[in-house]
């Protein structure tokens, strides 16, 4: 008996485009979508946002655009979904689906939401040290916002094997996502560290959306991709022994060949042998990649060790503000005028004595992007924009970034191009770290709704 | 021998995790891998970003996808919500290192990518 599940990506993060999700509902034939909408600050900044705007529902704010887009036809061909767009309001987000649900005339559907990833309240006695810098996690102290544990796939398992038809969760690995609907059709124990490895490398594969199609890949003359306007997203035909082809949505642009596979295969991994998700160690050294038709990848041999007694979590701590403004210099000698800028606002900046714990001042079109690792003889370009960033401990101070360049259109120098000034000139920084807790102390609850 | 740049050979992308850019290379075919291997170490990248990678840098060879995977410590300015950079998630970080300048035998001068075309 041999029994395909087909699994695809409906986003790859919170700012994801909307329309190939709905494609992938309606052509790929689906028994699963899955999304993904979290940034590692994504929580803490919901928390932030929650604190001050109490109409703020705490979950994804595009997820009734994004169910709008793919209910209607994964109602009608049984596919199930499954997302992290809970955020910090997982049961919020599970109660305004059954009300798009209700909307669609979609009664008796059973929908779950998946909590215990939050331990804000707890992270301090349950930790000892934060990963980056070795310190004390009790030093955070009242900067901490919030604090949440990476769960896996086994509370998804769970609500599927309670019947539920669309799974929101909280805080949730990314490739774990994926991971949820193979260990419920294929019934993979938690321990089959195999076949858990396999899993959790193709969610790896899938959960950056379209960067496993040809997004992010594309670059003219050397890897050209058909349709770069009209990605398609992924689909994951995986197979009992762990097997997969990658292809994608039917008629979408786009590829799917095996240099888009091995990008994706390595993004965002250190050790390949050793990529640590709360299911598994997953190992991608033993993967065999072929090209089995257009846009087909098959891979196999993706593997896995038994996982980690901790489960990784991110902490969410307020770290001040950051001032940010630039304005433009282009013609001849406009290298030059950009440079004695710098040298203007530097000198200002300790007029106004501007208390800054970090600045920059770049030149975007010279070396903005690539810093200290700019050839030496990038040539000049005609326009340069003078960028200038600041992090500081308060917002007044952060202010005086935009204040400066503000004087620099009527006391600057000649030919300075300056934009009307815009408010948003300071922002508030979540600082992110990160710390181990041990699995025993997270546990998940599942809750259900019906339409 | 020839010196050419890494474009040519390897394509690459950059992924970001805290203040840890990893730049993974991808030879464009087998044959050349072990250059990128043999000239492309981790104290050559190191060099090559410069001050732009303020700690340590580690090499992982991925044989099985002719690929190597560096980790880059302190690339990217405290983390993606803490810095000050332009590009912060450091997601454009990768084009630089296809300028770095790999020597390349003249039997395979005639198979490098982009290189040949009129």
């Amino acid at each position: 008996m041999t029994k395909t599940v087909r699994i695809g990506s409906g986003s790859a993060w919170w700012g994801d485009r909307v329309e190939p999700a709905r494609l992938n509902a309606e052509r790929g034939d689906l028994d699963y979508l899955c999304f993904e909408t979290m940034a590692e600050a994504t929580i803490s900044a919901a928390q932030v946002r929650a604190r001050r705007d109490p109409s703020f529902p705490g979950y994804d704010t595009y997820l009734d655009d994004r169910m709008r887009a793919v209910l209607p036809a994964a109602l009608k061909r049984g596919t199930k979904i499954i997302s992290n767009q809970g955020w910090i309001n997982p049961d919020g987000a599970a109660q305004r689906v059954v009300e798009l649900l209700r909307e669609l005339g979609a009664t008796g559907v059973k929908v779950a939401s998946v909590n215990g990833s939050l331990i804000t309240e707890r992270v301090i006695e349950l930790t000892d040290t934060i990963l980056e810098n070795g310190a004390p996690t009790a030093t955070l102290g009242n900067t901490l916002i919030s604090a949440e544990a990476y769960q896996g796939a086994e509370p998804i398992v769970e609500a599927l094997r309670r019947g539920a038809q669309i799974v929101l969760t909280g805080r949730v690995a990314d490739p774990s996502l994926f991971l949820a609907p193979m260990m419920h059709e294929f019934g993979w124990a938690a321990d089959d560290y195999e076949h858990l490895g396999a899993g959790n490398g193709i969610g790896h594969l899938m959960e950056c959306g379209a960067q496993v199609t040809g997004g992010y890949f594309t670059d003219p003359g050397f890897k050209d991709v058909p349709e770069p306007w009209n990605f398609g997203f992924p689909i994951a035909e995986v197979e009992a022994d762990g097997s997969v082809v990658i292809t994608k949505t039917p008629g979408t642009g786009g590829t799917v060949s095996l240099a888009t596979v091995k990008e994706q295969m390595l993004y965002e991994v250190h050790d390949p042998a050793n990529y640590i998700t709360p299911d598994v160690v997953v190992d991608f050294t033993q993967a065999k990649l072929e090209q089995v038709g257009p846009d087909r990848v098959r891979v196999t041999g993706l593997t896995g060790k038994p996982r980690t007694p901790t489960l990784k979590v991110s902490m969410g701590c307020t770290e001040g503000f950051i001032g940010e403004d630039m304005f433009f210099y282009a013609g001849p000698g406009a290298l030059r005028r950009a440079q004695l800028a710098k040298t203007i606002l530097t000198e200002r900046f300790k007029i106004v004595d501007l208390k800054a714990e970090d600045m920059r001042i770049d030149f975007l079109g010279l070396n903005a992007v690539h810093g200290a690792a700019t050839p030496a003889d990038a040539p000049e370009p005609y326009e340069i924009a003078v960028r200038v960033a600041a992090r500081t401990r308060t917002r007044e101070e952060a202010a005086k970034v935009g204040r400066e360049v503000d004087g620099m259109a009527v006391s600057g120098i000649a030919h300075t191009g300056k934009r009307v000034p815009h408010q948003d000139r300071t922002r508030e920084v979540i600082g992110v770290w990160s710390t181990l807790v041990p699995r025993t102390a997270v546990t998940p609850s599942v809750s259900y709704f019906v339409s | 021998m020839p010196r050419v740049k890494l474009q040519h050979l390897a394509h690459a992308r950059s992924g970001d995790k805290g203040n840890t850019s990893n730049i993974s290379v991808f030879a464009y075919e087998p044959d050349f891998y072990p250059l990128l291997k043999d000239q492309l170490t981790a104290e050559a990248f190191k060099a090559f970003y410069g001050a732009a990678i303020t700690g340590e840098v580690l090499r992982y060879e991925v044989d099985n996808i002719d690929a190597l995977n560096f980790v880059a410590h302190g690339a990217l300015g405290g983390g993606v919500s803490r810095s000050l950079a332009l590009d912060n998630y450091g997601k454009a970080l990768s084009a630089a290192v296809l300028g770095f300048e790999i020597e390349v035998p003249d039997a395979l001068m005639p198979r490098l990518k982009g290189l040949n075309a009129a």
